[in-house]
């Protein structure tokens, strides 16, 4: 994908790693907490190395190895990494009218690098899906540069949190950089009335639900936040725009 | 655990899997379908939803319950951030203003 000349040569690419680079600091300090905490909770280094390299998704690594180490079985701990993914599910439904002239398996490559904040920028960035092939090409390029600097400085950061594990104590709260991370973005969308509602219904319903267990409680405000956003649209067309 | 098993192996293949196959459940199959206009409008306000669900609980909770204080590190930490890039429009400068107000609060004061 990064390696691919039609894309990392178009300016698009470059683009998109600019876009990601203030918040790569942020990614980068949660990779290294989450590469701590692999190791931590249990893991071989070996094993934290390669659910590094492979899964490529925090929040479904940090659900999984507490069952992986306690021995849990194999369709629940996937189960579960399912269920704590279930908002990428969500983002796909999104990015489908964007990827969907793509051949098969450079949809799937790119499905599997978007995470969150590749996600929220790159449809910050291109609120509708280019017509044109030109415009098509432009927008996988800025995609790809996203994906590869997003991707780079979580697996470094990631591998050096594995390697430091015994130096770097949680204690420090290092993972809160990653928090604040998200919170800069959200800001940076809350562009308009409805979105604001969104977000707030959104944090309202994340935190009333928080005790649904496998992270539901994300995907649930996620659905509560859109349902009431349409509703007031319906209800007040005049000024509700988003 | 010592050492690596291969069901381990298998499972954290599994898991590469299962990421792959949540991020481009909707566009695996290229059989032709439209979205309903009003869920294509919905969809706008899915990305700040979504920051929105991952990021509050994570700075107003502790172990699953609302925190009955205000002398915690974060909730600072977060005001000062979102103001920064009110003012400053730069995720950087929330970061890293975030951080500044965070660190000393925790490590320093325990908050």
């Amino acid at each position: 994908m990064f390696l691919s000349s039609r894309l990392n040569r178009h300016p698009a690419f470059r683009e998109g790693m600019r876009d990601v680079s203030p918040q790569s600091t942020g990614i980068a300090a949660w990779g290294l907490m989450t590469g701590v905490a692999m190791v931590k909770s249990g893991m071989s280094v070996f094993e934290a190395v390669a659910m590094t390299l492979t899964v490529f998704a925090g929040s479904s690594q940090l659900a999984a190895i507490p069952l992986i180490v306690a021995g849990a079985p194999a369709w629940v701990i996937l189960a579960t990494g399912f269920c704590v993914n279930l908002r990428f599910v969500v983002f796909s439904l999104h990015l489908r009218a964007f990827l969907i002239h793509l051949p098969l398996w450079q949809r799937l490559l790119h499905g599997y690098l978007t995470a969150d904040l590749s996600y929220v920028l790159f449809t910050r960035r291109f609120p509708q899906p280019g017509h044109t092939p030109e415009e098509k090409l432009q927008q996988e390029a800025y995609l790809a540069g996203n994906d590869f600097l997003n991707w780079l400085s979580w697996i470094v950061a990631s591998l050096i949190g594995i390697a430091l594990a015994n130096i770097i104590p949680t204690a420090w709260g290092l993972g809160f950089a990653g928090i604040l991370c998200l919170l800069g973005i959200q800001c940076s969308l809350a562009s308009s009335r409805m979105r604001i509602l969104s977000s707030v219904v959104a944090a309202v319903a994340a935190v009333l639900a928080y005790a649904l267990p496998l992270k539901l409680n994300i995907v649930f405000a996620i659905a509560v936040a859109v349902i009431l956003c349409l509703t007031v649209e319906r209800l007040r067309p005049a000024g509700a725009k988003a | 655990m010592n050492g690596t098993d291969l069901w381990t192996l298998a499972v954290i293949v599994g898991l590469a899997a299962v990421t792959v196959i949540t991020r481009s459940f909707f566009f695996m199959s290229d059989k032709p379908w439209h979205l309903p206009a009003w869920a294509q409008r919905g969809l706008q306000y899915a990305p700040i939803a979504a920051l929105s669900a991952v990021v509050i609980p994570e700075v107003v909770m502790v172990q699953g319950h609302v925190i009955t204080t205000w002398l915690d590190a974060r909730l600072f930490a977060a005001v000062a951030g979102a103001t920064v890039y009110f003012w400053r429009k730069d995720v950087l400068l929330t970061i890293l203003l975030g951080m500044a107000v965070y660190l000393p609060l925790h490590l320093g004061l325990g908050w």
